[in-house]
């Protein structure tokens, strides 16, 4: 092993060690917690999961956060697609100005629309739903998607598009057919950015859902300040907020670096 | 050439449509509390500017936004260094690639508020494994309850930790897009490896390097909820950052005009440095 493997080697250490930690906290019974300090689990416990699993606001805020997560997604992307095609192809009035604008949206503090974003929701009789918080959640993830799609599409060379169209392939099944295989790496990537994004906030979220569609990152904090401080469940709950993300991030793991630099490379 | 096309508006009409639904009103309310007064039940009066003024002369701002710059410059002048030393030390090719990669994004992964928990527990005093091994391992008292430059240090430690690796990653991906013919002809040449970063990886990165900059920037100096579940802003204001303070006066103390007004100010100043930002970057992709 090279010695320059040595600073990787050591930041993964220092980036598993607080994970590390949420994860042996929560095998811990809650009185072996606050009894002192243990590095690995004494009397190992299941507990924290099982109530995690019987209670149906705990399981119901994971369920609801992957609904509108992957509600969030599908709809960015549908809409980024079409949109990322124009801004790689087409030279239209105003196109560099509303790209711009577009970005300036990912640069919106989410705790200055936390306000306007519950009266609006409540207006238009969407707030306390899934599609609430997919809706709210696009504000970021439809500029990030077009972002990301445009750098994916421009590196497909011209070309492809006109002998299509030579060959007699009308725009919708060029598009079907051809183009979106050829960047489906990039639509891969696009996803799972929206899914990220989207699973990691909670301000939008929270203020956007009451009961019906409560995310577990609320279902959390609530239970931080009513149920006393039950850290072992806490750190359960967090633990199993980590898995989703894991999952998505296996599938994409041969384009990631690729989709890290948004495809401008 | 890109070819001239307006119908090209149309595709991206369903774009336009839903991000103008989510920004264009949200920001017209905001500018509409900014003006005007109000005392509950739909009571609105004008207000002019006042707010403005009361904002940009008021000591809180001015304390929250010098936080707030002092929070963005650390952590940009630590992560993007450190992100470029890690990036030019991983390996290229193998095995082990995709489990540092898979193992480097899991932090992005994790919902923002329960970062703020995992920190908060990682570093308790008596029974957190950090907190613990400071104060009975090393013998140095560490709380960041009571202690102001304990809790700086926690929130800075934990957002190196959350989002070094978005700096690494872009880093990465420009550095295997470098051929293999460029290093060689370095080492004919009898290039150091200095010469080698400055001359062929850093001018390769740059763009990548833009990026990072301009996300870490606009996604540092909206932090919220990872520094208020971790310290709630505290002790006393210590760690009250700019987007902590707004979310304060707006709900805490229900000033929507002042809130209102300082949203503004602080979107302003958002776009003003992306935009500079921005504006470099595109310049170095016509070049």
């Amino acid at each position: 092993m090279k010695p320059r493997y040595l600073i990787p080697l050591f930041y993964i250490l220092f980036l598993l060690l607080p994970i590390y930690w949420l994860v042996a906290m929560s095998f811990k019974t809650t009185n072996e917690i606050l009894s002192g300090f243990s590095l690995f689990p004494q009397t190992f416990t299941l507990e924290n999961y099982a109530a995690i699993f019987t209670d149906p606001t705990w399981y119901w805020g994971y369920i609801n956060s992957i609904l509108y997560v992957s509600i969030n997604t599908v709809i960015s992307v549908a809409v980024a697609l079409p949109a990322a095609y124009a801004f790689s192809r087409y030279r239209f009035l105003g196109d560099k100005h509303l790209f711009f604008w577009l970005l300036t949206n990912r640069m919106a503090p989410a705790a200055v629309f936390a306000l306007p974003f519950f009266q609006l929701y409540s207006a238009v009789g969407l707030f306390d739903t899934h599609l609430a918080v997919a809706l709210a959640h696009c504000l970021f993830n439809i500029p990030l998607a077009v972002w990301i799609l445009e750098g994916f599409m421009g590196g497909v060379p011209k070309e492809l598009d006109e002998t299509a169209y030579v060959d007699g392939y009308s725009f919708p099944r060029f598009f079907v057919q051809i183009f979106l295989p050829t960047i489906k790496a990039g639509v891969g990537v696009t996803a799972f950015f929206c899914f990220m994004f989207s699973w990691v906030e909670l301000l939008l979220a929270k203020t956007l859902t009451a009961v019906e569609a409560k995310p577990i990152a609320a279902v959390m904090t609530r239970t931080a300040s009513s149920a006393g401080y039950e850290l072992g469940l806490l750190a359960a709950a967090g633990t199993l907020t980590i898995i989703p993300g894991a999952i998505v991030i296996y599938f994409v793991r041969n384009y990631i670096a690729k989709g890290f630099a948004l495809g401008r490379v | 050439m890109k070819t001239v096309n307006q119908k090209a508006w149309f595709f991206v009409l369903p774009v336009l449509v839903l991000v103008a639904f989510n920004a264009l009103i949200p920001i017209m309310t905001v500018v509409n509390y900014s003006v005007q007064e109000t005392f509950g039940d739909n009571l609105f009066f004008w207000q002019g500017l006042d707010w403005f003024q009361q904002i940009l002369q008021s000591d809180r701002f001015h304390a929250a936004l010098g936080r707030q710059f002092l929070f963005t410059g650390l952590i940009l002048a630590i992560e993007i260094p450190l992100g470029i030393i890690i990036a030019l030390s991983m390996p290229r090719k193998g095995f082990w690639v995709p489990v540092c990669l898979v193992t480097m994004a899991l932090p992005m992964l994790i919902p923002w508020n329960v970062v703020g928990s995992m920190w908060n527990i990682f570093t308790l005093p008596d029974i957190g494994l950090l907190g613990y091994f400071l104060n009975h391992t090393l013998g140095i008292p560490y709380d960041m309850t009571q202690n102001p430059v304990a809790a700086w240090i926690t929130v800075i430690v934990m957002d190196v930790w959350h989002w070094t690796s978005l700096v690494v990653l872009l880093c990465y991906a420009g550095l295997v897009s470098i051929p293999d013919a460029y290093y060689q002809a370095a080492k004919i040449d009898g290039a150091s490896n200095w010469s080698v970063f400055r001359y062929i990886q850093l001018p390769k990165m740059k763009t990548v390097l833009t990026i990072a900059v301009l996300l870490r920037f606009m996604d540092s100096f909206n932090i919220y909820t990872e520094p208020f579940t971790l310290t709630g802003g505290g002790p006393g204001n210590s760690t009250t950052l700019l987007s902590i303070d707004l979310v304060k006066i707006a709900l805490g103390q229900f000033d929507l005009g002042p809130a209102a007004a300082m949203s503004l100010i602080y979107f302003a100043i958002t776009l003003l440095v992306s935009w500079v930002f921005y504006t470099l970057m595109t310049k170095n992709d016509n070049t």
